[in-house]
């Protein structure tokens, strides 16, 4: 069966590739040798932010070069870097409230709620969300809605405030994680446990076990029920 | 979205799913384990094998893929190239910037060192980013540091180096701490209790998370950091070729991927952080890792003249993508099994329980497909087994696999698969090199002054890693190198002389092998042009 073929334009340059690929996999089909623009290749590390727009339609459309198939007729550019802002802090210093975010960010302040940014999410984040609850000092919901993002910066691309809006869900992860969430007690207790040299004992028996006897135990060890 | 040829198959899945949701499989005894590694699991392989022809570890076999970037010549003419100038002078270079690698400069950083970070791609780019399942750490009562440490030796078949396992261990709660300490976003109750479950091979649940992007979370936290303390950094540096004074590591030279020029940076202490090679693709196997794992650090760790351990012994995990064909590879996070997720064959039966160590779990479906015919083929003819999300909705409510598993759900949904309602295919895939630069218990290699941490270093996990240990060993190996590398560079008056000795004898050697003159290495990144891509070729062992 003959492979189905498509044709695309990468910054305006044409290549016939087969309809099943990638964007990523298109181009290197193509013959780029990709140095920027790949990393993961699998929608964790936001290296291949690309903007697209496809025949007949005048929107521009955007998404990870790994994870978007490629369309009969697709103008594409990859946009591996975006030069958005990045404030400098002590997390140690901070308080998780909406005047640290807006004293760090004030770009914030300028939010449309045009929802531009939530379009462009390519891992569907409620992006414009997020920036209003940061806005209104909620630090755990800007936390939690911000969760699943991978820096890609398409949702800056598209910002008509030029908010960097991931930057300000990674500081309020860390706000929240540092100076929101309890700490943990029971981490705690056994940093406190080893400083005192608990468990050195135990460790050194075990060292000196030969391969059997460790055999022994191992396979006979109790498993906490899953 | 599935095919109509793997419909029947499904059909048969649905129906056994009420019985299989009771259903009790157990663990293997030692011997049938031991069996079944021998007839399918790939490291077992004779054919998978070459020995190594020239180096310090000359004569240790490893995968003819890993042979090949040793038996290779620099792209430097070491009678050529010019040292006189050096563009950068630091105590502490660290090439990598990964979990091990940001890890190591914060610390190294923080002990007053004059640090440089330099990376082939983008600070962060790395297997760290891409680790989902999770962190393991000894920290709840019914735990401790050491029911973990025979964990670690069970799961590596007690070849692990017991020094490396006991800094593993001991350092994994205070590693735990800092990162809380530092913003990462664990799950915890209210009350601040980590929620931790188990992962393969585990005796206890220790398994410590971020949702599914635990790596990526952690990362995007040590990569902030960075940037916050303003660690100098050079991004699409790779690093080409160690230096040394004929016996020490004294630096190395640094190609800027953009510009392709050369860069000499002289330091008193070296760290590799460079990670992996799965995308060396051993035996043509799919793999899960980062579009830079090809193993550079190794290349240059062994030619300075560090020795290798373990890197005979290559991870597959048992749960990569089979279909679709454009996520084929990718890693379907072993949380998915430590939830609930079934492995069932073409007939609809489970055939191995889920939380066997990793070896074990790859070789039992390897079995499946090659040696008992039970796998399902999908369209492009790759073997595959089923790996049933739903019953996990059926045990824990409806929701829980977007809520539990949003990277993996988000994936699926991209090509029409729900995960709540409709099972995966799965075959195992490279993902871990459980071997690499031996080190000592601070990081060092058998190189004075050159250390190594993460995947590019050997002997933590001897000849099997379990999940959730890697993460722990980039950052409690990353956090020791950068503190002696740091230290040692402190004891340092005097910066080395730099030269490429070590090169010109390991080119003689090459020569004296007859190594071809055009074998090249480090490789710094995959060639996929116009290739039917390496991804999508397998040789199936049977």
């Amino acid at each position: 069966m003959a492979e189905e073929m498509v044709t695309i334009y990468v910054m305006g340059k044409q290549y016939e590739v087969p309809a099943n690929l990638t964007i990523m996999k298109a181009m290197e089909h193509a013959g780029y040798r990709l140095v920027r623009g790949c990393g993961c290749r699998g929608a964790f590390c936001g290296a291949c932010g690309t903007v697209y727009r496809t025949k007949d339609d005048y929107r521009l459309k955007v998404g990870l070069a790994c994870q978007e198939m490629v369309q009969d007729g697709m103008y594409l550019t990859e946009l591996p870097f975006y030069p958005g802002n990045k404030a400098q802090y002590d997390i140690e210093d901070l308080s998780a409230d909406s005047e640290t975010v807006l004293k760090l960010y004030p770009e914030v302040y300028r939010c449309l709620a045009c929802n531009a940014c939530t379009k462009a999410c390519p891992q569907d984040i409620e992006v414009m969300e997020y920036i209003q609850t940061a806005l209104r000092g909620d630090i755990a919901k800007t936390a939690d809605l911000s969760f699943d993002c991978i820096l890609c910066g398409l949702c800056a691309s598209r910002c008509p405030a030029e908010i960097v809006q991931y930057n300000v869900g990674l500081l309020a992860r860390r706000l929240y994680s540092r100076h929101v969430a309890e700490k943990s007690g029971h981490l705690e207790k056994r940093v406190g446990e080893l400083k005192k040299g608990k468990y050195k004992k135990d460790i050194e028996k075990l060292k000196k076990m030969k391969t059997n006897e460790l055999k022994e135990l191992y396979n006979n060890r109790d498993m906490e029920p899953r | 979205m599935y095919p109509e040829s793997m419909r029947e198959s499904i059909k048969r899945l649905e129906a056994t799913r009420e019985h299989r949701l009771t259903e009790e499989l157990p663990l293997m005894s030692p011997e049938e384990r031991q069996k079944l590694l021998e007839g399918y699991h790939p490291d077992y392989r004779a054919e998978v094998f070459s020995e190594i022809k020239v180096g310090t570890s000359k004569g240790q076999k490893t995968p003819k893929e890993y042979a090949s970037i040793f038996e290779a010549y620099s792209v430097i003419d070491p009678a050529k190239f010019d040292l006189s100038e050096v563009d950068y002078d630091v105590d502490v270079l660290v090439i990598g910037g990964g979990g091990a690698g940001a890890a190591a400069a914060l610390v190294a950083q923080e002990h007053g060192a004059d640090v440089l970070l330099v990376t082939k791609l983008r600070l962060g780019d790395s297997n760290t980013v891409m680790a989902q399942g999770g962190i393991q750490g000894a920290d709840k009562e019914n735990d401790s540091p050491a029911i973990h440490y025979l964990d670690v030796m069970g799961g590596g078949h007690y070849k692990n180096d017991p020094d490396l396992v006991e800094a593993l261990v001991m350092d994994a709660p205070p590693v735990l701490s800092w990162l809380e300490k530092l913003g990462v976003m664990f799950d915890k109750e209210s009350d601040g209790t980590m929620v931790t479950i188990h992962g393969g091979g585990t005796s206890r649940k220790r398994m410590h998370a971020c949702r599914d992007y635990t790596g990526g979370e952690i990362m995007k936290t040590l990569k902030d950091e960075i940037l916050n303390r303003e660690v100098p950094v050079i991004e699409f540096g790779a690093a080409y070729e160690l230096l040394t004074d004929g016996r020490k590591v004294t630096g190395a030279i640094i190609y800027n991927m953009e510009t392709e020029e050369f860069v000499v940076v002289r330091a008193k202490t070296v760290i590799l952080a460079t990670g992996g090679g799965g995308r060396l693709h051993v035996m043509g196997f799919p793999t899960s890792n980062h579009y830079g794992a090809t193993g550079d650090g190794l290349v240059l760790g062994y030619r300075a003249g560090a020795p290798l351990a373990f890197l005979d012994t290559i991870q597959y995990h048992p749960t990569g993508a089979a279909y679709p064909e454009q996520l084929l590879g990718l890693l379907v996070t072993e949380k998915t099994r430590s939830i609930g997720g079934q492995i069932v064959n073409t007939e609809g039966n489970r055939f191995v329980y889920e939380l066997e160590t990793r070896d074990v779990e790859a070789a039992a479906i390897i079995r499946e497909c090659a040696g008992r015919k039970k796998g399902v083929v999908t369209p492009s003819g790759q073997p595959a087994v089923w790996l049933d999300t739903v019953v996990i909705e059926m045990r824990h409510g409806e929701g829980t696999v977007k809520s539990r598993l949003p990277a993996m759900y988000r994936q699926y949904e991209r090509f029409g698969i729900d995960l709540a309602t409709e099972p995966i295919l799965i075959y195992p895939t490279q993902h871990y090199q459980n071997g690499g630069l031996k080190i000592d218990s601070t990081g060092e290699t058998k190189v004075k002054n050159l250390y190594a941490a993460g995947e590019v270093a050997g002997g933590v996990h001897g000849t099997n890693r379990l999940m959730g240990n890697s993460l722990l060993d980039v950052i409690v190996f990353g956090r020791r190198a950068g503190l002696a590398a740091a230290e040692r560079a402190a004891s340092i008056k005097r910066q080395g002389k730099l030269s490429l000795k070590h090169l010109e004898s390991y080119h003689d050697e090459l020569k004296g092998a007859r190594v071809p003159k055009k074998r090249k290495s480090p490789i710094l990144l995959p060639d996929y042009r116009r290739e039917e891509t390496v991804e999508n070729r397998i040789k199936v062992l049977s």
